[in-house]
């Protein structure tokens, strides 16, 4: 239990690092497109992973939350600001934002002039939004104990889906394209082209592990173990001074703010966005991936996550990919409810305790061990 | 100066009076048992303290501060902790997670610098550790600290609830029938926690069924009827008090006490 937190992220991290070896020397360097784009889906499972798994509150909101991260960079960096009816370029404001650079004048594909944001700033917007849009949905529904969340976030996500679908300015059914690239570092391109294949995917990949850092260290903490023990027992939580809706919105707010981050990214690295992320079926997915993940155990819901995602995004599941996925639900469910990784850490750490009991008798007693839990006076 | 008053507190469910101008105070260092039939109202009682429950009319009073209205975490922020009638223990942690989750509203870590692992996140682990273990060997559990908390017996799980109430560092605990379920040896030694408890300078108010225990314990009895207070003094009063009698069983005190 007091494993160092470090060693399995260095694991991930040497995995990353083997898979993209193996695929540029097999000459399947293809393979990474789909494990970029799988890892910012597993972003977004990773931080709807904190909510339901650990403080136990259903979102069936995430997808939208991610289209809104990635719909608000696609319209800030696509829409022309300098004419029609959004003319900012013309205002004192959108004069300053030129010379700062945030607007930048530019020339798209069919060499039409127009003028948009900066993807920077288009990213911190689209963060900033999809934060106060949380704030928004999850403060009434999270100041009552019982499912007001997942009612709360299932209406929001279809009322996104709807106003996507029926506005001009994104694209109504179509979406948004030619979403261009994101000079994220200097030599770092956050886009589609096969010359940036690697560097896209150890942004994407980076991104996980710092995500998985940040959730692995804060369950393990005075946070974690508030949003735990939400979980379990609501009203026990608040009787022993935890201040339980105001740590629910806090952890929701920022689940929503990964899937925003994550849509965004995405949004550059595919070229466009399409309303169909905004669907209820998307959202239904991130839940699902989470369940069969193992629910509170973000390990499992990592990898779970990222395979079944790459194996559907490679089209591994033709068209029964929502049966399949409902097949491995059932079958996770049934066989390993705690996720597919708990009954390998129970081996493991079988294997450990009978190591650590050999040269010295161990004294204190856990259950299995054959001490029979007794009354101690 | 009484540690916690409670002045003219009515409560209603509806038409049902569950609690019906009750006042009484009780004093650091002291143990307070509220005892009476079922339905008397002794758990709307702590509902109406803890601030599940809100009262009708009247005053809850924290060393000379009002607590009505606040919320529950508010006012185990301010010292007051509690226990549950039907433990309500956080099933999916280990027995030591569990008594620092009472650790919590003495320490400040947030997201941020637990997510950075920062100084300020690894000090108030350290003491949040060291505080429940602390708890844990008060209680005598510091053996079964690794436990998951679903696995000990209950009699344990009672204690690991009071030793999660302790690391609050609450000035007054609320213990809501702490010897049901347990056996005649596991009430005894529970007795002599609660005892060492109070000797530490934590008050106590405590609704029990078990009149050997109460009567041993109690430094003062507050009696309580269908919402109505009807005695309080010290354990031999009570003992003796003709009306008390006969509201339990109608008949001789100590035919129940022994």
């Amino acid at each position: 239990m007091q494993r160092h937190p470090i060693i399995p992220i260095v694991a991930l991290v040497g995995a990353i690092i083997a898979v993209q070896v193996t695929a540029t020397l097999s000459g399947r360097e293809y393979y990474l497109t789909q494990l970029i784009m799988s890892a910012y889906y597993t972003i977004v499972v990773c931080g709807l992973c904190l909510v339901m798994g650990y403080a136990g509150q259903l979102s069936l909101g995430h997808g939208a939350f991610f289209a809104l991260g990635g719909y608000t960079t696609a319209v800030l960096t696509t829409l022309d600001f300098s004419s029609g009816a959004i003319n900012l370029a013309a205002t004192g404001l959108g004069r300053g934002l030129l010379k700062v650079g945030i607007l930048v004048a530019q020339t798209d594909l069919y060499g039409r002039d127009f003028v948009a944001f900066t993807p920077w700033a288009a990213f911190i917007a689209a963060l900033l939004l999809t934060l106060a849009i949380a704030v928004v949905v999850g403060y009434p529904a999270l100041r009552l104990r019982g499912h007001y969340l997942a009612m709360a976030t299932l209406g929001f996500g279809l009322i996104v889906y709807r106003l996507l679908l029926g506005t001009e300015w994104t694209g109504s059914a179509d979406g948004i394209s030619s979403v261009p690239g994101w000079h994220i570092l200097p030599g770092v391109v956050i886009c589609g082209k096969s010359a940036h294949r690697v560097k896209n995917y150890y942004v994407a990949w980076g991104l996980v592990v710092f995500v998985l850092s940040f959730i692995v260290n804060v369950v393990r903490s005075r946070t974690g173990r508030a949003l735990r023990s939400i979980h379990d027992g609501e009203l026990a939580a608040n009787a022993m001074g935890i201040h339980t809706a105001g740590y629910k919105l806090k952890v929701f707010v920022l689940s929503a703010g990964m899937a925003g981050v994550a849509g965004s990214f995405l949004t550059h690295y595919n070229g466009g966005i399409g309303p169909s992320e905004a669907g209820a079926m998307k959202s239904v997915r991130y839940v699902t991936l989470v369940a069969a993940g193992g629910m509170a155990n973000v390990w499992g819901v990592l990898m779970v996550g990222s395979v079944l995602t790459f194996l559907s995004l490679r089209g591994c599941f033709g068209s029964m990919d929502h049966a399949v996925f409902g097949g491995i639900l059932i079958l996770i469910m049934s066989f390993a409810p705690q996720g597919p990784l708990k009954p390998l850490g129970d081996f493991l750490s079988r294997v450990r305790s009978a190591c650590r009991r050999a040269p010295r008798d161990s004294a204190a007693g856990r259950p299995g061990d054959g001490d029979l839990p007794g009354r101690l006076g | 100066m009484a540690l916690l008053d409670i002045q003219n507190v009515c409560h209603a469910f509806g038409g049902l009076v569950a609690l019906d101008s009750v006042t009484f105070s009780v004093f650091p260092d002291q143990i307070k048992a509220v005892i009476g039939p079922n339905g008397a109202g002794k758990t709307t009682l702590f509902n109406v303290v803890s601030g599940i429950l809100r009262s009708d009319t009247g005053d809850v009073l924290l060393e000379g501060s009002p607590i009505t209205g606040l919320q529950p975490y508010e006012i185990g922020q301010r010292g007051i902790s509690r226990t549950f009638q039907n433990l309500s223990l956080f099933a999916h942690m280990s027995v030591l997670e569990n008594v620092m989750v009472g650790c919590h509203c003495r320490t400040r870590a947030g997201i941020i610098s637990s997510a950075l692992r920062l100084p300020r996140h690894r000090r108030d682990e350290r003491q949040a550790r060291e505080k429940s273990l602390e708890y844990l060997a008060a209680v005598g559990l510091a053996d079964r600290r690794d436990w998951p908390v679903a696995e000990l017996p209950f009699g344990q799980r009672r204690l690991v609830e009071l030793a999660r109430a302790l690391a609050t560092e609450a000035k007054l605990l609320l213990l809501d029938e702490p010897a049901s379920g347990l056996n005649t040896k596991e009430t005894d030694d529970l007795g002599q926690i609660i005892c060492q408890i109070r000797d530490r300078g934590i008050a106590i108010l405590l609704v029990e069924h078990d009149m050997s225990l109460v009567m041993d314990i109690s430094d003062s009895i507050f009696v309580l009827n269908f919402g109505k207070p009807v005695a309080e003094g010290p354990p031999t009063e009570i003992r003796s008090d003709p009306e008390v009698i006969s509201i339990y069983l109608g008949g001789d005190f100590d035919s129940v006490t022994d």
